[in-house]
């Protein structure tokens, strides 16, 4: 299957052997993946900021760029995903044509996870932790792919085909880990402060790593980890699933 | 019982007083850590409610069936305001519509003067908190008594309520024993919740038998029959409707709803939202007032309060109007858990204040800001029974108010990003500049230190972000780049 990757701008700048290990897993599983090289970002945090005009003209070369593609996109970033399917319908809510071509790019946009189980047919990955042997790991849901994407237990279910380590519950995993973007900044201290609750519990269920889908929640958590001090290490969900993976 | 008291009316006229606007005070960006601890106590028995709830009905069913039932009378509001009125006409009462605040706090003052009331019993309402009820009847010199239990707390500590159906959710059990202690002078043991509860009994049964008006909000009314239906908890809102001589009823035009068969599925709804049960311990229903020989008032005044809701009703978020008040979202809310009610500075808080409050403040006195008072994390929308997209409006809230209020600086940073992000070569400048390029210059800006990746400083809009957490560097070979290397175009 012809896969096209949407990267994404986080990815991109600052994770970027997250988008290698996609690619390598992807391929692993039998994909020929393409990468549109003139993509940008889908215009999320303009968006979000409330710039909707200034989201718009990036969210344009979304479209141009994969409107000229077939085939499933895939991105290791739900966040970016929910932008596509759900925020430029609201973006282009005025503009019938690209609403249209929005919609079309939305139902063949995928979030990683969802595009392994559902599209491509596979519960279980296998993949090793990279790390000290039997290290138990916390999974941090992410917010928009649970809540935004509907996308509930796939990343947890290819967690548990991961060997080299042992998953712990932790309590209230809903919560989000305050990172939301540039509310992280504007508000410093709540962010922090959901953050702190985050690691708490994850350090609380016993867990030594904390695994991921948003690599904006991986920074943050990681990060404020970091500050503290924690014996807290953060992966991003690609980095067990792919742990050698490279182009 | 129908008939003014005969004794002289003592209380003065009608005086300006001030009404307090919604927002009291700027957000506040900080939590208090005193405030969390309650908040996470409450928040997770109210997530663990929320979990069996939804073992006991069809969740989602039950929230297209809710929603369905508000979005039909927000739709047809109008002619069910009207139907109402008639069947709250038709059974004795009498109905005032009141366009703002104040003209709604005159019409429960004239009622107060025509029955020469010095004081007022009155249950729990966040309608008469957000016009100003308490304050308007205080200036007046009409004594107030908040009767629930949770409120008259709140208003002992001259405090104000931090959410919409646990005034006091930020308060912990020794506090509330110590604000006793004080005003009986006998020690009360914070374990023993029998003795705190019954001397609030005690000292509010007093205040029902002799107080001439109570004062109560309502959750439904229902056009067809023009009953008023009140939830609670406690039993106070039932003794404010039966015991004094007249009831007031104070009510947003938007609780209207058409029928019986909505008004079933609600009374079930906003318990099973709010606490996780399908009743609630107390559910009032009143059809004009007491008929002769009955016990109950001998008259009922019924307040349509507008104050910005028929506004926000013809605007494209008048899906906000649809909300219960059940204060899930509150709940469901990790901003709202960390900085508690208060911080909002306004009458409704969490995420469905901050929507509601800058429509209904129509964006005046940055009431906009408050819908940055969230990480767009959807935990609110996905907590309410009535299915209102919150996070969705948070979004378009903010836009409406940097369309309102510009921020410059911020506006010419998203304005210059925008067009180097909508090309590629613009783009793929800003990678190289934000990476390799720039990657002596960020390390040196950001204070130096190991190079493993990560900074513990870094130049502003970023300080923010390090004043509490390290920095991820940029990479120094994007993806972009890595690809064209290693796989060509």
């Amino acid at each position: 299957m012809r896969v096209q990757l949407f990267i994404t701008c986080l990815v991109d700048l600052v994770y970027p052997e997250v988008g290698e290990r996609t690619v390598s897993l992807l391929e692993r599983l039998g994909c020929e993946v393409v990468f549109p090289a003139g993509q940008t970002c889908c215009g999320q945090p303009a968006y979000n900021s409330g710039y909707p005009d200034h989201a718009r003209p990036v969210a344009d070369r979304f479209l141009e760029v994969f409107g000229a593609t077939e085939g499933p996109i895939v991105a290791p970033f739900g966040s970016c995903v929910h932008m596509v399917r759900h925020g430029f319908a609201r973006l282009y809510a005025e503009d019938p044509q690209k609403l249209a071509a929005a919609r079309a790019l939305g139902a063949r946009t995928f979030d990683l996870p969802s595009f392994i189980v559902d599209e491509l047919g596979h519960d279980q990955v296998g993949g090793r932790y990279p790390g000290p042997e039997g290290t138990p790991v916390a999974y941090h849901d992410e917010c928009h792919m649970v809540r935004g994407l509907g996308s509930v237990g796939k990343p947890q279910g290819l967690l548990e085909g991961v060997q080299g380590c042992t998953v712990v519950a932790t309590e209230r995993g809903d919560l989000c880990c305050g990172f939301g973007g540039t509310f992280a900044i504007k508000l410093p201290q709540v962010s922090t402060a959901m953050a702190d609750e985050k690691l708490d519990r994850a350090l609380a269920a016993g867990a030594q790593a904390i695994v991921s889908t948003d690599p904006g929640c991986l920074m943050h958590l990681e990060g404020r980890a970091r500050r503290r001090n924690l014996p807290l290490r953060v992966h991003h969900l690609v980095d067990l699933l792919e742990p050698e993976g490279a182009l | 019982m129908s008939t003014s008291p005969a004794r002289p009316d003592p209380v003065p006229p009608l005086q300006v007083v001030h009404v307090p606007t919604r927002v009291h005070h700027p957000p506040r960006h900080e939590p208090v850590p005193a405030v969390t601890v309650n908040l996470h106590r409450a928040a997770g028995n109210w997530s663990r409610n929320r979990a069996r709830a939804k073992t006991q009905v069809d969740w989602e069913d039950w929230r297209e069936r809710a929603r369905a039932v508000r979005a039909d009378a927000v739709e047809h509001m109008p002619e069910l305001l009207d139907r109402l009125q008639e069947q709250v006409t038709a059974a004795g009462g009498h109905v005032h519509r009141a366009a703002t605040a104040e003209e709604a706090n005159e019409v429960v003052l004239s009622v107060c003067r025509d029955h020469g009331a010095d004081s007022v019993v009155k249950a729990k309402s966040m309608t008469t908190e957000e016009i100003g009820l308490n304050e308007a009847l205080g200036g007046a010199g009409i004594d107030v008594v908040e009767t629930d239990l949770v409120e008259y707390i709140v208003q002992a500590l001259g405090d104000r309520p931090s959410h919409i159906l646990a005034p006091a959710v930020h308060l912990s059990a020794g506090q509330v024993a110590e604000l006793f202690g004080r005003l009986s002078g006998e020690p009360f043991d914070p374990q023993d919740t029998e003795r705190l509860v019954s001397y609030a009994r005690g000292v509010l049964r007093e205040r029902f038998l002799s107080a001439p008006v109570g004062v109560t909000g309502v959750n439904f009314a229902v056009a067809e029959t023009g009953t008023l239906i009140v939830v609670e908890s406690e039993g106070n809102v039932r003794l404010c409707s039966s015991l004094p001589r007249v009831h007031v009823a104070v009510m947003g035009i938007e609780k209207v709803i058409r029928d019986w068969a909505g008004a079933a599925h609600l009374v079930q709804m906003l318990p099973l939202a709010a606490h996780g049960r399908l009743t609630a311990a107390y559910t009032s229903y009143v059809t004009g007032p007491a008929r002769d020989g009955d016990d109950g008032p001998g008259e009922l005044h019924l307040i349509l309060l507008d104050d910005g809701r028929s506004q926000i009703r013809e605007g494209p978020m008048a899906e906000a109007l649809n909300c219960i008040r059940c204060g899930a979202c509150l709940y469901a809310c990790p901003v709202y858990r960390q900085v508690g009610g208060h911080a909002y500075g306004t009458t409704y808080a969490g995420p469905i204040g901050a929507v509601l409050t800058p429509l209904l403040e129509d964006l005046a006195d940055d009431t906009g800001e408050l819908a940055w008072m969230s990480s767009l994390c959807g935990a609110c929308t996905e907590a309410c029974p009535v299915k209102i997209p919150l996070d969705e409006q948070l979004v378009q809230l903010r836009a409406a108010t940097r369309e309102r209020d510009p921020h410059r600086a911020e506006a010419a940073l998203f304005s210059g990003w925008s067009r180097l992000w909508s090309r590629s070569g613009g783009y793929r400048a800003t990678a190289a500049t934000g990476g390799r390029a720039l990657s002596p210059l960020w390390r040196k800006l950001a204070g130096g230190g190991a190079d493993d990746g990560w900074s513990a400083r870094a130049p502003f809009p970023f300080s923010g972000w390090t004043a509490t957490r390290d920095a991820r560097d940029p990479a120094a070979e994007p993806f972009h780049a890595r690809w064209r290397r290693h796989r060509g175009r």
